[in-house]
This record gives C-alpha cells, sequence and structure tokens, in this order.
C-alpha cells in the first residue's frame, strides 16, 4: 500500500496545498494587486506633468507607469511566500514535512505553486485595468502574453528570494524586513522617469546599475514601443538571473534547514 | 527488526549546541517492541532533543541508536519509514482542514490514491474528528489539534510512535482521550511508544516504564513501581497552624526519620515503619499539644523519585532552565544555577 512518490507527486501535493492556502486567505490576494493599482491611479494623475518633459516617450503618464505595479506587485509575492514557508520552519509543520520522504526541492518548487497563482492572477488584473483606463500595448495580443510571461516570471524571481530569507533565518519577521530594501530599489530605478531623463548624476547612475530598471524597462517595451528585443532581452535575462540564481540559493538553504540524517 | 530486538536502543547518546551545555550527556536506554516508554522530565531537561536524535530531525553529536533496527545516523530514510511522530506543539496549517491535513500526509507517505480516502476516514474516525473533517484546523480546540495531531503520526501504519508531550496544555478530557488511544495503540495494535512527559500521572497511567532524565542524563529508570519502590516508605506533610511552630514541629518529628522542611511551617518526614507509624505521629503531635493546620500522608510517587535522585521537585525544575526549539535548530541557555 505504501509506494515510493515521484518527484511529480511530492510538488504536486505541496503546491496544492500552496494553491489552497492562498486562495482561501483573501487577504494575501486583495491587497497585493489593490496597493499598485492604488498608486498606479496616483502616479497617472499626479505625475502626469513629466509628459511635458523635452523626450518624454509617451503623452499620457499612464501607459508609461503601468509598468510599475507588474514590479511592486512581483514584491507582495516575495514577502507572502516567504513568509508562508517562514511560518512553516516556526510552527513545526517543516518538520511534520522533513519527517515524511519529501524532497527538499520538491517542497521549494511546490511552495511557489501558490506563489505563481497570485503572481498570475495580479498580472492579469494589472493589465486588465491598465486596458480599461486607457493604456494601450503597443506589441499588441502577442506583446500582452509576452507580458505576463515576463511578470510573472519577475515575480517567480522574487519568491525564490523570499523563500531564500525564510529559510535563511526561519523568521517572517525577516522576511518582511527585506521588503523597505526592495522598495527602495525599485525607487531607485527608472520607475518614475526613463534614465535618459533622470537630470540628477548620481541618482542616474544608480538606476543605471539597478536590475530593477532593466525588469521594469522590458515590461514598459511592451505597452509603450512594441517589440524592443534589446529591453526584451535585458528583462527576461535579468529576471531569469535573479530567478536561477535566487533558486539555487534557496535550494542550497533548504538542504541545510532540511538536515536530516 | 526481530520481535526479540530492541525497537529502540540508545548507547551513550550526546548533543551538544554549540556555545550551549550538552542537552543530552551520555544517555543509555532500551525500549522493548509494544512497549509504552515513558521519558518524563522538566522542561529543558533534554526530552525533546532526544526524541529529535531518534527521529532523524537532529544528528547527534556521539553515540549510537538504532530505532526499529535501523541506525539513526546512516539509516535515518529507513527510521523516517517506520516511525510516526508527533513533536511538541501539534503544528498543523489553521488554513487547510483536517482531512485536508491527512490526505496531504498521506499522499507524501506515499498511499495508493485508492487507499488514501479510506485511511483518512478510518484515522479521523478513530481520533473522533470525522465531524469536524472538513473544518479548518485553525477553529479546533487544543484537544482536537492533539488528536489530528496523532491520526497523521499514524497514517502510514507506523510500528514506533513517538509523541513529546503530547499532552501539555490539554484539559483532563482531551487528555484523558488521548491516553486512552495512546494505551490502546500499544495493548492492541503492539506499536511501541516513546511518550515525552513532564506531567508525573501520564507516566504513571500510561508508561510500562519511565526514564527520568534531568540536566540530560538519566537519573532512573523501570517501571514506575519499581521507581516508587526505590524511595520505599510513604511520608507525611504537617503544617502548623502557627507557622513559627515550624521548628519545634521538625523536633518532634525527627524520631521517625529523614525530615524536609517545605516553607511556611510544613515539614515532611519519611516513615520507614510504613502507614502504621502514622497514628503515632498523631499521638506525639497531641501529647505536645501542637496545633494542626493539615496532616497528609503521601504514598511514594514519581516526584518523590525526582526529588530523591535530583534534590528538587519536579514541578518548577525546569523554569531555571530555557529551552527554545528555534525551527529546525535549537538553542539551549542556562540561567546561573
Amino acid at each position: 500500500m505504501v509506494a515510493d512518490v515521484s518527484l511529480f507527486q511530492q510538488v504536486s501535493a505541496v503546491a496544492h496545498r500552496s494553491v489552497t492556502r492562498t486562495l482561501r486567505q483573501r487577504g494575501l490576494l486583495v491587497f497585493p494587486v489593490l496597493f499598485p493599482l492604488i498608486l498606479f491611479a496616483i502616479n497617472g494623475s499626479a505625475l502626469s506633468a513629466a509628459t511635458h518633459i523635452h523626450g518624454f516617450p509617451v503623452s499620457n503618464y499612464r501607459d508609461f507607469a503601468l509598468a510599475l505595479p507588474f514590479i511592486q506587485g512581483a514584491l507582495f509575492v516575495s514577502i507572502s511566500a516567504g513568509t508562508d514557508l517562514a511560518r512553516d520552519v516556526e510552527t513545526g509543520f517543516f518538520n511534520r514535512l522533513a519527517l515524511t520522504p519529501l524532497r527538499g526541492s520538491a517542497l521549494l518548487v511546490g511552495q511557489l505553486g501558490g506563489a505563481f497563482v497570485v503572481a498570475s492572477i495580479q498580472s492579469i488584473v494589472y493589465l486588465l485595468v491598465g486596458i480599461a483606463t486607457g493604456v494601450g500595448i503597443r506589441a499588441g495580443v502577442g506583446g500582452a502574453v509576452v507580458l505576463l510571461a515576463l511578470s510573472t516570471l519577475i515575480s517567480f524571481g522574487f519568491a525564490c528570494l523570499g523563500c531564500l530569507i525564510a529559510l535563511r533565518f526561519g523568521s517572517g519577521e525577516a522576511v518582511q524586513g527585506i521588503f523597505p530594501l526592495l522598495f527602495v530599489l525599485v525607487f531607485l530605478s527608472s520607475s518614475s522617469l526613463p534614465r535618459n531623463l533622470i537630470k540628477t548624476d548620481w541618482f542616474r547612475e544608480v538606476a543605471t546599475y539597478n536590475p530593477v530598471s532593466y525588469l521594469i524597462e522590458g515590461v514598459r517595451s511592451l505597452i509603450i514601443t512594441g517589440w524592443d528585443g534589446e529591453a526584451l532581452a535585458l528583462g527576461f535575462g535579468f529576471a531569469a538571473a535573479l530567478a536561477v540564481i535566487a533558486l539555487a540559493l534557496a535550494e542550497r538553504a533548504m538542504r541545510t534547514r532540511l538536515v536530516r540524517t | 527488526m526481530s520481535t526479540s530486538s530492541p525497537a529502540i536502543e540508545v548507547e551513550q547518546l550526546v548533543r551538544e549546541f554549540r556555545k550551549g551545555p550538552r542537552a543530552v550527556d551520555h544517555i543509555d536506554l532500551s525500549v522493548s517492541p509494544g512497549e509504552i516508554y515513558g521519558f518524563l522530565g522538566p522542561n529543558g531537561a533534554g526530552k525533546s532533543t532526544t526524541v529529535l536524535m531518534l527521529t532523524t530531525l537532529l544528528p547527534p553529536t556521539s553515540g549510537r541508536a538504532t530505532v526499529g533496527g535501523y541506525d539513526v545516523v546512516k539509516q535515518g530514510a529507513q527510521v523516517r519509514a517506520s516511525i510516526g511522530a508527533a513533536l511538541q506543539e501539534a503544528a498543523l496549517d489553521p488554513i487547510l482542514t483536517g482531512r485536508e491535513h491527512v490526505n496531504l500526509q498521506a499522499t507524501l507517505q506515499g498511499l495508493a490514491k485508492a487507499d488514501r480516502k479510506r485511511r483518512a476516514d478510518e484515522l479521523l474516525e478513530r481520533v473522533g474528528l470525522t465531524e469536524a473533517a472538513d473544518r479548518r484546523v485553525g477553529g479546533y480546540s487544543g484537544g482536537m489539534k492533539r488528536r489530528l495531531d496523532l491520526a497523521l503520526a499514524l497514517v502510514h501504519r507506523p510500528r514506533l510512535l513517538f509523541l513529546d508531550e503530547p499532552t501539555t496544555g490539554l484539559d483532563p478530557q482531551s487528555r484523558s482521550a488521548v491516553w486512552d488511544e495512546v494505551a490502546r495503540l500499544a495493548h492492541d495494535e503492539g506499536i511501541t511508544v516513546f511518550l515525552t512527559t513532564q506531567y508525573l500521572e501520564e507516566a504513571d497511567v500510561l508508561a510500562d516504564r519511565v526514564g527520568i532524565i534531568d540536566l540530560g542524563r538519566i537519573v532512573a529508570e523501570g517501571t514506575p513501581a519499581q521507581l516508587k519502590a526505590q524511595i520505599g516508605s510513604p511520608s507525611v506533610e504537617v503544617t502548623p497552624v502557627e507557622q513559627d511552630a515550624g521548628e519545634r514541629l521538625a523536633e518532634l518529628l525527627a524520631r521517625f526519620g529523614e525530615l524536609r522542611q517545605n516553607g511556611r511551617g510544613s515539614v515532611t518526614v519519611q516513615l520507614p515503619g510504613g502507614e502504621s507509624e502514622l497514628a503515632e505521629v498523631v499521638r506525639v503531635l497531641d501529647q505536645a499539644g501542637l496545633r494542626v493546620e493539615l496532616l497528609q500522608l503521601h504514598q511514594p510517587s514519581l516526584d518523590d523519585v525526582f526529588l530523591a535522585k535530583t534534590g528538587r521537585k519536579l514541578e518548577g525544575a525546569g523554569e531555571e532552565v530555557e529551552e527554545e526549539p528555534a525551527g529546525r535548530g535549537r538553542r539551549l541557555r542556562r540561567r546561573g544555577r
């Protein structure tokens, strides 16, 4: 009656739990979706004068601003994924799982299943709200699909980062502690202005070296430019690098945390 | 594992934490198949650390242990496959239902799909959670959580069960329900149970044999009856009406046996001659005209055993020690004693 459990079965079981948890906690879905949209509404109105700057790429600031919610949403995903895992460590649920034949990699990937659902839902909502408020996707329907793929990849990368912190420190507070840091990274990027229009030298330098700029510009290019190969390559490149590095480090942290004889 | 070989065998097991004392200090023990072994001690004595090592969740610093015939260091996967464990604090997900917990556990333990539902129904009924099975665990009482925890430990039909303080924080009714189930598992199904507890009564009622651990060392081991017999005689506790009569009371009772002054004038004296000496105690007090507020005969208890072996009462003994299970790691800190 007891058989070997395949990796796929293990991932599916953990992912099912993660998705179930996520869908039952409406707060995890509503606030990460709502907060970036509120900022989108404020920025779209308050910063609209920026479009008068010579060389600004669009005439409607909302077109420019729509990329930001996708990144902010990704930050929320990182916090919720990491907090969930940290809570498992804190409550001992992690020990319960460790006593089963569950593999660490299956636990990590399964845990990210919930993050994937949140990321997908919120990306679709941001896109629909943007379109409903008059934002056009210059890259067309295909571009919208690519945009969803890129934003989900970005969310996945940040979720891996959240899991890494959770596994490294085993504390929800530590995961939440990185949130302000990530937010600073977002604001020190090209989130509000194109890099070439940032007048303050140090800010422009920081934004240029800040990988978040390229994540935002990748998403934004599909909305305001169309098919921009360089922006997309950089966007996907940095997102994939974040995901791969954070996942590898999280996997290592999982092995350390899941020390079983 | 043959029926004659021990279900659990521990030799000179040690666990040290960085910058901390030895949480477990060269312990030896052996548990027979089908036996309920009670591991009794105050908070911070090393009970949970021992359980973590025996369940493969914490590598020993030195020593050797086999569980179900498998070495806990070299054959961890086989050990985990043969044991069920309900560790300290029922580790449950408040968002999931009881049935979802059992299903998750059954899947991860490799039960065939067709067997999962049947096993879930069977276990939930056994622990009295059939009606609550589809409710979220966040709404369960402490007793219900503990019973679900026990059901989860049994999903894959283990032959050995580790229960780390399974009734801590439960009301008497819930505690009794857990005791009944544990006794049934051992006596009807032949499951070996390794049970840690800080409750004397729990060890006394449930355990076939008891190991008493303090400061990481096993200070006594045997059946409850054997341990109590080591203490031998009953004792009588006398509390005078006037607290300042304690010294005089001690002088009067010294003739009977070993004395212990409990504070507020109260004195406990061993009665080597047995209960029959109680009448003489009353006569002596009466002749001396000493007014008594309370006179209580104590049969030897496991607390007396603990007191005799460590010089402290079990209740409150752990308050000098802080043990912090920090997720998968543990830190141990002791205040100066």
